[in-house]
């Protein structure tokens, strides 16, 4: 095992992650129609046509209403979860914490199918908000899984200092446990956005024919001339979601540093 | 806490978790435990006539044509674990061995940075480098190293495997680098110190010892992969169907809940069953190794 040759082959690796977004911007400010090289020259129309269409924009609004309520059901879910699984002890812990990870090792497909074939039995019609039931029910496992982690650095004996001291039950939780979780509660809503932002399968199956985003991305594939403004829509993308994930890791190493321990990276 | 209420704490405790969890808890059960047992439910009735049969599997394990995109499905997500893996392991050992510990969020950063731009234009990108008149034949015609198109490299099961293996990349990354962090450095010392060449250590120590992060990363790559829609659609044309477009085509446009759910149920139990032969053989290899 050489070091360099490691080296070289990580950064290839980099270069082969990064090939196909590096595109995006080529061929957003790309003056053609047809995405193909050579490229002919610098032009912003993508984004006018882009920013012009009015679809876009339904589908866009439809995507925030969505995305910021699950990021904030998710969360609240994950909070109750993770609290109780490192807090407590109790009967058949192992499964229910079971069943609540279980769509993390599902194929979407099914866990949308099933959902769909019940929800079209006891009549409830498609829309945003049984694109939001799915969406929850995805990343409640993420945010409970950044949540157990950030629960377990906390030291129980500030809670007990605090009891001690004569707070409640529950004003020790609003005074202490929720401050000092805060920098996990804030990276589990910016991550549940981002992906309920991001997700397919369930937005397409049970949005009925109510745009989001990714759908409205999906369609828009259908049309070669629609492409270019994609690209557009994605470069715009691409900066937005770098943003989200600055903030969530600035928060994540904060609360890292403000419980004590030692940054071991990464997230999830 | 008084000594002798010990039994009652534990009780109250019992109780004030189960409080705690019941909310997240009766969600996931009403929105994902009820709807499979209502798949499993219809994938055991037949469609018209109602009742308990075993039809609907039968059919599905003995047609050609769901053999055929069962076969598809099982061997693209197979390929796509496999290429995924296996590229990913040396990335991870170089970030959590080589790179400097205050550095490695950084790269962890980089990794994971393609991973967080949408899921659905990474994969037509794949499209639009791939394609028949996309960026590699049309740089390569541009600069005339070749007169017509290759069709090679679209529209077949490769540029599914490419594309999926891009997708999932930072998944197989990042359990293996934790799993490659958890490991006591002074082992691999010990096993030197022992005799041991550079690649036995690795052989012998890491590579055991980082086990459950490669399996943890063949499932988290295997699962998801199997009921993928957006790929075959996008990258195959839609001519390679897979196991979701059979679920969809039977669910929705055929409107046979009965059969889709057959379908549903047989993929879930393949991926239960690999996912099983990936733990067992992982097992077998650490008992090798000792």
């Amino acid at each position: 095992m050489k070091v360099h040759a490691l080296r070289s082959y990580t950064i290839a690796y980099l270069v082969f992650l990064y090939a196909p977004i590096i595109l995006l911007p080529l061929f957003a400010f790309n003056d053609s129609k047809v995405i193909a090289f050579p490229l002919s020259g610098f032009t912003t129309t993508w984004f006018i046509t882009m920013w012009k269409d009015q679809s876009l924009w339904t589908a866009l609004k439809n995507s925030l209403v969505i995305s910021i309520s699950v990021a904030v059901f998710s969360t609240t879910f994950g909070l109750f979860a993770s609290r109780a699984a490192t807090r407590f002890e109790f009967p058949a812990k192992g499964a229910a914490l079971g069943l609540i990870m279980l769509p993390l090792v599902l194929p979407e497909m099914i866990v949308a199918m099933s959902m769909l074939v019940v929800l079209l039995a006891i009549g409830v019609p498609l829309s945003i908000f049984t694109i939001i039931l799915g969406h929850v029910l995805l990343c409640t496992p993420f945010s409970t899984a950044i949540l157990t982690s950030a629960f377990q650095s906390l030291d129980q004996s500030l809670e007990e200092a605090a009891m001690d001291l004569g707070e409640t039950p529950l004003s020790t939780v609003w005074l202490i446990v929720l401050p000092l979780v805060m920098p996990g509660i804030i990276s589990s809503v910016l991550i549940c956005f981002t992906i309920s932002l991001d997700e397919f399968i369930m937005s397409y199956f049970l949005g009925g024919n109510e745009p989001v985003l990714s759908t409205y991305i999906f369609g828009q594939f259908r049309f070669p001339a629609r492409v270019p403004a994609i690209m557009a829509l994605g470069t715009i993308l691409v900066c937005l979601s770098i943003t989200l994930l600055a903030i969530a890791e600035y928060f994540r190493r904060r609360g890292i540093a403000k419980s004590g321990g030692k940054d071991t990276g990464g997230f999830l | 806490m008084l000594k002798h209420n010990g039994a009652g704490k534990r009780q109250s405790e019992a109780v004030s978790g189960w409080l705690l969890i019941s909310p997240t808890f009766l969600y996931a059960g009403l929105l994902l435990a009820a709807p499979l047992v209502a798949v499993l439910f219809y994938s055991l009735t037949l469609k018209d006539v109602g009742g308990f049969s075993l039809d609907n599997f039968w059919e599905v394990w003995t047609k050609p044509i769901y053999q055929k995109l069962m076969g598809r499905s099982l061997n693209v997500s197979l390929s796509v674990t496999a290429v995924t893996v296996l590229l990913a392991y040396p990335v991870a050992y170089f970030v959590s061995f080589h790179v400097h510990p205050s550095k490695k969020s950084l790269w962890l950063f980089l990794i994971t940075i393609p991973f967080w731009t949408s899921y659905l234009i990474r994969v037509f990108l794949w499209k639009v480098i791939l394609g028949y008149n996309g960026v590699i034949n049309s740089g390569l015609m541009s600069i005339g190293l070749i007169d017509a198109p290759l069709q090679a490299i679209n529209y077949n099961v490769q540029a599914m495997v490419l594309t999926l293996a891009h997708a999932y990349a930072p998944f197989a990354i990042l359990p293996i680098f934790v799993s490659l962090e958890k490991i006591d450095r002074s082992l691999l010392e010990a096993g030197r110190d022992l005799g041991e060449n550079k690649f036995l250590t690795f052989w012998r120590v890491t590579l055991p010892l980082s086990m459950p992060g490669v399996i943890a990363a063949v499932l988290i790559v295997f699962i998801p992969t199997v009921g993928d829609y957006v790929t075959p659609d996008l990258i195959g044309g839609g001519k390679l169907p897979m196991i979701a477009d059979m679920i969809e085509v039977m669910m929705l446009k055929q409107n046979d809940r009965h059969m889709g759910s057959a379908i549903a149920v047989t993929a879930m139990v393949i991926v239960a069953i690999v996912s099983l032969i990936f733990l067992f053989l992982n097992k077998q290899f650490l008992r090798g190794t000792k």
